[in-house]
């Protein structure tokens, strides 16, 4: 177990995600500093690394992570976490748009806010707000949770499928077929195990100020009798 | 793509350092837009004259060895008014005294060529096709000085790559704007705008956009009732940055689907497309990094 850092004022992008995927091993721990908002930092991860990003990431950093643990000391552009299949990114600042989108396995935590469609066609994978989401978030996510300890804006959960939503603040509009349920024990039991995941910094949140959204499925099946005029 | 850029320094004692803050940051938006590039620069450089009018000789066949004194000399013989021309390259500065306008429709006249960017008391407007980096060779970027400016780097998808296409766009004095996105109703502008006398040089959807929020100053909105006018009639998808002589002004379409960032410190106000051009800029560190909200105004004062 090895430990190296790479400085992207130096070392560029693809040099450093070529020794992420071909020359480091389980277990090493990869620093990366002075991320100044490159694309694509540590993408495609394929095994348990520890990697730390200092500063501010640009564009799908972790994409498509499997097994790596990636830490980012700043906010993150958009698309980060994009379609990761397992691992855990934490975010120390705010995130840009579609942060997680479909994301099918793994943890995506984020102190900040995030922006608009975060969760977007969420396949599995869980996702922890310390702040608000923008609009279209989780829309159509299929499966997963998202925890969200701020507010959300417009259209939150539109054409959800059967990823569950927990909200602690205020939601501007639901989308379409997106409905408030109750929270049951399972569902409190949920939140607080995804929240003491996400860390320290969300101890403070108690699930019991959590509310429970989910898919009123009546969008699953083709209604013949609705209006059909558009 | 299309990469925008925008730079307020807070304190005059780094005006002259505008250039050198601004080059990395417009060189950084190449890869979203390397076909165009443009700049805006609002300076108190007018001196003893009134107006000052931004010029453009790459179209007439001299081009860059176009004979600007010989222009200075004919707007001081014809016109009878004191003129100086300050020329790089094929674009130069034209101070002069009095009413812009008889100047401009007697340059129309006489140099149907020679290409009008910009005209105001504080604006001085480069626009030209190329990679970012020749172009900001081409016309000192370095070197320029000025309380705040608005770039734009270009990847052409609306209408063709010229000179003319490129942003900034400017109507009217002392206002430019610059767009990352594209509109879908910019003919339902014009045909707003047209019978109301108001002229368009190009069919570019963003100059529609530009003539449309001028149009709205002009009628007496302020620039916050002017950007409200743009979220109820413009339909499409735009990052806009506008420029006025003692502002920056920043808003995003409702789907923020073009993006923008913030850095804030005691010195600057920066804007860029992306994290990746302020990342060089003094004291980055530190800054107040923020992501500016969908359909909110984002107002910083000269």
């Amino acid at each position: 177990m090895g430990s190296v850092t790479f400085d992207l004022e130096q070392t560029p992008v693809r040099e450093i995600n070529h020794f992420i995927h071909k020359d480091a091993d389980i277990g090493d721990k990869i620093a990366i500093t002075n991320a100044g908002g490159a694309h694509s930092i540590a993408c495609g991860c394929d095994k348990e690394l520890e990697i730390i990003i200092d500063g501010h990431a640009g564009y799908y950093a972790g994409g498509m992570n499997k097994d790596a643990e990636i830490t980012i000391s700043g906010s993150a552009g958009t698309g980060v976490g994009e379609n990761m299949m397992s691992g855990k990114i934490h975010v120390k600042g705010f995130a840009s748009n579609g942060a997680g989108a479909s994301a099918h396995g793994g943890l995506l935590v984020i102190n900040g806010d995030a922006g608009l469609r975060c969760g977007i066609s969420l396949k599995g994978g869980d996702i922890v707000v310390g702040g608000s989401v923008g609009s279209f978030s989780g829309f159509m996510a299929q499966a997963g949770r998202m925890v969200i300890c701020g507010n959300a804006a417009d259209a939150l959960g539109d054409s959800l499928y059967e990823a569950i939503i927990y909200l602690r603040g205020e939601v501007k509009s639901l989308g379409a077929d997106a409905q408030f349920e109750p929270m049951t024990d399972d569902d409190y039991a949920v939140v607080a195990e995804l929240l003491s995941q996400a860390g320290e910094d969300f101890k403070k949140f108690d699930p019991k100020e959590f509310k429970r959204i989910a898919s009123s499925k009546s969008l699953y099946h083709w209604n013949s009798d609705a209006n059909q005029e558009y | 793509m299309c990469g925008i850029v925008g730079l307020l320094l807070k304190k005059p004692e780094l005006y002259d350092r505008l250039g050198e803050f601004m080059v990395p940051m417009l060189v950084g938006m190449t890869e979203r837009g390397p076909d165009s590039a443009g700049l805006a620069v609002f300076s108190s450089s007018v001196g003893n004259f009134d107006k000052k009018i931004s010029l453009y000789s790459g179209l007439t066949s001299e081009g860059a060895s176009f004979n600007w004194q010989g222009l200075e000399g004919a707007i001081n013989q014809h016109l009878g008014i004191p003129a100086k021309v300050h020329a790089v390259n094929n674009h130069a500065i034209l101070y002069i005294s009095g009413n812009p306008e008889p100047v401009k429709h007697w340059i129309a006249e006489n140099y149907p060529k020679l290409y009008v960017l910009s005209t105001g008391e504080k604006i001085d407007l480069y626009k030209d096709i190329g990679l970012p980096a020749s172009i900001a060779d081409r016309y000192d970027f370095k070197n320029i000085k000025g309380s705040h400016l608005v770039g734009h780097t270009r990847m052409a998808t609306e209408s063709a790559v010229t000179p003319e296409r490129a942003h900034p766009f400017t109507a009217g004095e002392d206002f430019c704007l610059v767009h990352n996105g594209s509109l879908s109703n910019p003919n339902y502008i014009r045909r707003m705008l047209e019978p109301r006398g108001i002229k368009f040089e190009t069919d570019n959807d963003t100059e529609a956009a530009c003539r449309f929020i001028e149009w709205r100053l002009s009628e007496g909105d302020d620039l916050k009732q002017a950007l409200q006018a743009c979220f109820d009639e413009l339909d499409g998808f735009y990052t806009f940055l506008m420029g006025t002589a003692d502002s920056l002004a920043l808003v995003r379409d409702p789907f923020a689907c073009k993006p923008a960032m913030v850095a804030e410190t005691d010195d600057y106000v920066a804007i860029a497309s992306e994290f990746r051009s302020l990342a060089h800029l003094p004291d980055i560190k530190n800054a107040n990094v923020f992501e500016p909200a969908p359909e909110e105004m984002y107002v910083w004062a000269a």
